[in-house]
């Protein structure tokens, strides 16, 4: 099997082959990663703290630049492109933060339409001049996440849930081919996690991308996700769909065995 | 309970070095002291002096004030052009110099000008570009332009290197090319502190641009010098009065500017 050929996994939006990242020599955080992730759906990935999942979705965008291995995303493989060609594969994944990443100084509407700078050239972006269909889009975006009044609002005004709703609009106005959330709900309550996560399901479901999660919640990654991969000591430990997670693959996930005992949290 | 009630708390002994330092700078203070005869004595005759230099200044004399305001006029400009040039060029050499954003090897360099500039008090600088380019505004400008950068350009870097970078990332994960995520992630983080500084170092080059005409680089400065040299004290008065009446009148400016951007 050549690396490069995408026709090898049919419908695989994403392959990641022997992936590895290590940010001090000899000690890998990601340790040969391989994964298809196919052209719909929610994967969600869990694991313990620190076993690399926020690595492995961030060595996706190359966010952090990863040390080995392949990751194929619409026939090319992100790991070696050039700048240029980053910045054209960074426009197709739209990516969702733990802690919104909002800039908080600039207004609801700035924010989701940085979504688009991608395709602005940056003169047109220092003087906010985006074309009339991408303000069309990003309003009708802002009513589709619910903070159509928001507009105008500054980003640091707003709650954490409606933060997370700008940067899942933000995300969407790339209209991108793959979403990428790196802990979208760990900073949000429990009624907001659900809200935050049907949004993003939704969303995904109705513009046909995949969507790749990391989350802490094994609850909500059971609820969501259409297929589940357990991370520990950089490497994936269990794939399979949510039914499949038992406890016994949890405790290999998170070890240990005693949490599991009288409701999970 | 006994056992609790019987623990002391000890507060550290000072270090002996730290004592040692104390002591130094003491002696030090006794010798400066004493080795610039700062006697008692010395410090009357000194009021003696002081009394008759003030006797001297009162009353201000405005009659020349044609000459006043032409001096005024020119320290204005040449403060409000200096500060205008310097902003623009520390700009792009505080993005250059922010460790944050850029690499080493494109950050030492941006540093080393900021260094330089920064290393000569604005009176000197103002000596060589009176030598460089001759007596006049010009000079004046270019001193105050160089000082500014070297101030500016710090105070914009330490800023730039203090914004959050997670903001930084979310706006680089879309896409964007470099200077839109300048506009985007950078400049919203850093503007409000930016018109602080500039506002500051207006008010600063106000002040600077009264000083440079001493060493023949425009202003009001080589007027005061003249009449210094010329025992006009009550003249003397008559621009020092206008002085503070222009720095005061600047304060008043930079606040009114800082108000109409404050974000």
């Amino acid at each position: 099997m050549t690396l490069t050929d995408t026709g090898g996994a049919v419908g695989a939006a994403l392959q990641i082959r022997g992936l590895a990242k290590s940010y001090v020599r000899g000690k890998p955080v990601l340790d040969g990663i391989t994964l298809d992730i196919a052209s719909n759906g929610i994967t969600a990935i869990i694991g313990p703290s620190g076993t690399g999942k926020s690595t492995l979705i961030r060595c996706i965008n190359r966010l952090v630049e990863p040390s080995s291995g392949e990751i194929i995303f619409e026939g090319r493989n992100l790991v070696t492109l050039n700048r240029t060609g980053l910045r054209a594969a960074r426009r197709q994944i739209g990516m969702v933060f733990q802690e919104y990443n909002l800039v908080e100084r600039l207004t609801v509407m700035e924010n989701v339409l940085s979504g688009r700078l991608g395709y602005v050239s940056p003169f047109k972006a220092w003087m906010r001049n985006f074309p009339s269909a991408d303000i069309s889009e990003a309003f009708a975006l802002l009513e589709t996440v619910g903070l159509g009044a928001h507009a105008h609002a500054r980003a640091d005004a707003l709650s954490g849930g409606q933060r997370q709703r700008v940067g899942i609009a933000r995300a969407l106005m790339q209209r991108p081919k793959l979403l990428l959330a790196d802990e979208p709900t760990s900073s949000l309550d429990p009624k907001t996690s659900v809200e935050i996560m049907t949004l993003m399901r939704d969303q995904a479901s109705q513009r046909g991308i995949p969507a790749i999660v990391n989350i802490h919640n094994v609850e909500l990654a059971r609820r969501f996700a259409t297929r589940i991969v357990g991370l520990s000591g950089g490497a994936v430990v269990f794939d399979g769909a949510p039914d499949a997670l038992g406890d016994a693959h949890l405790k290999n996930i998170y070890g240990g065995e005693s949490w599991l005992d009288g409701g999970d949290s | 309970m006994a056992a609790i009630a019987e623990r002391r708390w000890v507060v550290a002994p000072v270090h002996w070095a730290t004592r040692a330092a104390w002591f130094a700078f003491a002696v030090y203070f006794v010798y400066a002291l004493s080795h610039l005869e700062l006697t008692p004595a010395r410090f009357l005759a000194g009021l003696d002096y002081g009394y008759k230099f003030l006797t001297k200044l009162f009353p201000p004399d405005f009659q020349r004030w044609e000459l006043l305001l032409k001096g005024l006029k020119e320290s204005l400009e040449i403060a409000i052009l200096a500060s205008v040039l310097g902003l623009i060029i520390s700009l792009p050499v505080s993005l250059l110099a922010a460790r944050n954003l850029m690499p080493t090897w494109v950050t030492w360099p941006a540093r080393m000008v900021m260094v330089v500039c920064r290393s000569f008090h604005p009176v000197i600088i103002a000596i060589l570009f009176v030598k460089a380019v001759g007596f006049g505004a010009l000079a004046g400008i270019l001193a105050l332009t160089v000082a500014s950068l070297g101030f500016l350009g710090k105070l914009f870097t330490e800023a730039i290197e203090e914004i959050s970078l997670k903001q930084v990332e979310a706006v680089r994960a879309t896409g964007a090319p470099f200077m839109s995520v300048i506009a985007f992630g950078v400049v919203p983080q850093v503007f409000s502190r930016f018109i602080g500084f500039a506002s500051y170092e207006l008010d600063s080059n106000l002040r600077n641009s009264t000083m440079v005409g001493i060493v023949g680089a425009g202003g009001i400065g080589g007027t005061l010098f003249a009449a210094f040299q010329r025992f006009d004290y009550d003249f003397v008065c008559a621009i020092i009065l206008s002085i503070i009446g222009m720095i005061v009148v600047g304060e008043v400016l930079t606040n009114a500017v800082k108000k109409v951007f404050r974000a």
